[in-house]
């Protein structure tokens, strides 16, 4: 019972977040020339943000020192710059961090 | 049937991330005597992955519903930033509007936030299938993981590096598209410098109101250089 709760609870809370910017702006009203200037400007910065996010983890002072994750973000952007297709920079980018967590430093 | 070939494919970086970081949130569940419907109602109603993680120590540690209301605020209140870049592009979605919202997503957001619309397809109708499409590989993912358990044919290890390098690749191809690398480069430094000073517990919360306080500051001389651009 508790447990269901506390699910229902993470679920309206989250659900809560996601909607509540549609809510204040609901498109009724004029939406303000400063949130168009943030929806515009905003998404850049998060993927900056969330790409940081990821490697929160990343423990730089203890082996491998971020090494791995520092290699293959390096090789998802030059494979990115050059080739241009997301699914090519993902793929080999991910490969190669399993092969360096998997063969390299270990 | 074509556009969900195009789909599929726009998708699949999102795919393979979920179906590894889903298959993990069941293995957990399972180990901590969760089983199928728990795992099944969490990842279709919650459906926030990192969340859902910090859930099954909320579920097993006996929080309290305050607490647990308190932790997703923390954890989830990115979302609001999403929400907030999204008001406009999803203003005429129609009735599929309040599923687009639920269904913001880290992952799905780093797709529709682009407003890059394979051609062919309407954008409501791509970003909906897109926003679907993802739900059902994280909770086909936490179904699998519940059920299979441990038994995998080979060694995933580090996988779930795919969700960085989707992001990565977001950010590569935004700064490419763009001149402007003002916003970009604030998100990487401030979230940085933010993590170094609150750690990796408390950092996203002081991020995002600097980023809004950096980008608000420079908001004068990013909207200067717009007519030219046009």
């Amino acid at each position: 019972m508790h447990d269901g709760l506390l699910i229902v609870t993470m679920a309206v809370v989250t659900a809560f977040l996601r909607f509540l910017p549609f809510l204040i702006w609901n498109g009724k009203r004029k939406t303000p020339a400063y949130i168009l200037f943030l929806g515009k400007y905003l998404p850049y910065s998060i993927m900056g943000m969330l790409v940081v996010y990821c490697l929160k983890g990343v423990q730089i002072l203890t082996f491998p020192h971020g090494l791995p994750e520092l290699l293959a973000v390096v090789a998802v952007i030059l494979l990115h710059v050059w080739k241009k297709n997301t699914l090519l920079s993902i793929i080999g980018g991910t490969a190669l961090y399993m092969i360096l967590i998997q063969m390299v430093f270990i | 049937m074509q556009w969900i070939k195009i789909v599929l494919k726009k998708t699949f970086p999102v795919m393979t991330g979920y179906l590894v970081l889903g298959i993990g949130f069941g293995i957990v569940m399972e180990n901590n005597g969760y089983d199928l419907p728990w795992v099944i109602a969490m990842s279709v109603f919650i459906y926030a992955g990192s969340m859902q993680y910090l859930g099954v120590s909320l579920l097993t540690g006996g929080a309290s519903i305050i607490q647990t209301a308190i932790a997703t605020l923390m954890v989830n209140a990115r979302h609001l930033f999403y929400g907030i870049s999204m008001v406009d592009k999803y203003s005429d979605a129609g009735k599929a509007k309040p599923y687009l919202i639920f269904a913001l997503t880290d992952e799905t957001y780093s797709l529709v936030c682009t407003g890059d619309v394979p051609e062919g397809i309407d954008s409501h109708k791509y970003n909906l299938l897109v926003s679907l499409f993802d739900h059902c590989y994280w909770v086909l993912g936490s179904i699998m993981g519940c059920l299979l358990g441990t038994v995998l044919p080979f060694d995933t290890t580090g996988i779930d590096f795919s969700m960085t390098a989707l992001f990565v690749t977001v950010f590569v191809q935004q700064w490419m598209d763009n001149k402007k690398h003002f916003p970009a480069i604030t998100g990487v430094a401030v979230t940085a410098i933010c993590l170094m000073i609150f750690g990796a517990d408390n950092f996203l919360i002081p991020s995002m109101v600097l980023i809004t306080v950096i980008l608000s500051l420079g908001r004068k001389f990013l909207e200067k250089g717009e007519k030219a651009d046009a």
